[in-house]
Order: structure tokens, then sequence, then C-alpha cells
């Protein structure tokens, strides 16, 4: 799916993320967002626009003010959620297979 | 990446206020209680994605007992959990609460793990709350600089 593909690419960078973070908290405008990161507005307002490309974030019309949000299907459906919350636990769980194949050598080890 | 066919995860919903996970493990129930009670053991799985450790972890192993973990990226990024034991049955059962600091704290998630023997290994089964949406939110974006940093790392081999 070619939106999957421009959220990855949008979310490879950190400054992204770090906008994605502050804005689940809620909505911002360019300067709010601008202030943290030490960037210029120019600069955020190019990683904004990527961010909305890829469908991830969109504005609001408040007057003169165009605050941006967190676009709504993306970010906070139940299924995109445990699809996280899979990812996220399959990857543990593999990795506790190890762990507990390596404590069964050590038989009797007290610890 | 492992072989996940024969102890394959599932996670389902129930109703909309609890997610319920099973896996089963090719050890013992008391090694798996093990693994999911002992700060030591703990520190070595439950990571998410390669790079990130948990520099620190504290479980006091009783009702009312302490828990508290963080997470570290290495490069000064982190984020923490605090929470506390309710119930404990040694290899049989656990039931905790926990939070996650984004900074604000999310409402309490309470879980309950059982660990049932299932021929030579162990049958877990992890009940845990569902969080509203606004929680959701701000849970996803903390798991996107978190979770997914493993899909980045395989998108950045691809891409190099």
């Amino acid at each position: 799916m070619d939106y999957l593909n421009s959220s990855f690419a949008a979310l490879a960078d950190p400054t992204r993320r770090a906008i994605l973070a502050r804005l689940a908290l809620g909505e911002a405008t360019v300067l709010e967002l601008a202030k943290p990161f030490q960037m210029t507005q120019p600069a955020i307002s190019r990683h904004l626009k990527v961010l909305e490309t890829a469908g991830l974030i969109e504005q609001r019309v408040d007057g003169t003010r165009r605050p941006r949000r967190l676009a709504k299907p993306a970010l906070d459906s139940i299924d995109e959620w445990l699809n996280t919350l899979r990812q996220a636990l399959a990857t543990n769980y593999d990795r506790l297979d190890q762990v507990l194949a390596e404590m069964n050598l050590k038989n009797g080890d007290p610890q | 990446m492992n072989n996940m066919t024969q102890n394959k995860m599932t996670l389902t919903t129930e109703g909309d206020r609890f997610v319920v996970v099973t896996r089963r493990f090719a050890a013992s129930p008391e090694a798996v209680y093990r693994a999911h009670t002992d700060p030591e053991l703990i520190k070595k799985w439950m990571l998410g994605p390669p790079g990130w450790t948990m520099p620190v972890c504290i479980n006091e192993p009783h009702p009312g007992g302490k828990i508290r973990m963080e997470w570290s990226d290495g490069n000064g990024h982190g984020f923490y959990l605090t929470g506390e034991n309710l119930e404990m049955e040694p290899y049989k059962r656990l039931v905790h609460v926990e939070r996650m600091h984004l900074p604000d704290p999310t409402p309490d998630n309470h879980v309950e793990t059982l660990f049932e023997p299932d021929g030579n290994g162990t049958r877990m089964i992890m009940r845990m709350t569902l969080p509203n949406a606004e929680v959701r939110k701000s849970m996803l974006a903390t798991g996107m600089e978190t979770g997914m940093e493993a899909s980045y790392n395989n998108l950045d081999s691809l891409l190099a």
C-alpha cells in the first residue's frame, strides 16, 4: 500500500517523530512546534509537509492560525494500536524464547 | 526471524475493554514466571526494538511491591513505566497495575498473566486493559519512537 510507504518515509526522521509525539499531546502551530527543536519555521514547515502528505497530520483553520494535529484515521484507531502492540510483544517474546533457552542450559543455577 | 510458527502469539480483543494475548513457550511455568518477575531476566527481553536497553528494572516480588522500568535508546532518549504488584502466585499467576509516563502518566493498565503447563512447555495468557482513544494516541506516538525503530533499521539497510 502506497500510504504505508509514505508513512514510513515520513517517520524515518527523528524530528518528524518528535513532532508527532508533541502533537499527540494536542494541536500546535508551526511556531509552537519550531521552538523546542531550535529550527527555523521553513525547516519545520518542510517536515510538516512530509507528514501531511503521508496522511499522518492535518491542518485546522482557526482564523489566521493553522494549528496542526494528528490525522484521525492514521493514529487513533484500535487496529493501528493493536498492530503496534502486536509487533512490540512479538519482538519481546521472540527474545524471551532465547532467554528461556539460556536458562535451561544453566539448569540448577540459583538465579 | 525466529521459529515463530510453532509458538505463535495470538492477540484478540475482549469487548472494548480488554486485550488478551496468548503465547506458548518451550520452558516450564517456573522458568517463564521467573523471566517475568526477576529484574535481571526481565532486562534481557522486555526491550522493544534492537538497540534499546533497560538500565533500570525494579520489581519487588510481593503484593504491594513496586515496579519501575526505564528504557533507553542509548542516545539520551527514553521513557519509563511505574506500577505495583497486586497478586503473586508463584509459577501460576501474576496481577499488577502499570502506567507509562509520557511524561504524564497514562491511566492504570490492569494486567493479569497466567502461566499454564502445556506439555513440555507453558501457555501464557495475558489480559490487559484496552486504553481509550486519547491514551492510545499518546502511546502510539511513543511507540513510533520505539516500537517501530526496528522497521526503520530495516528500511535503512534497504536504502543503503
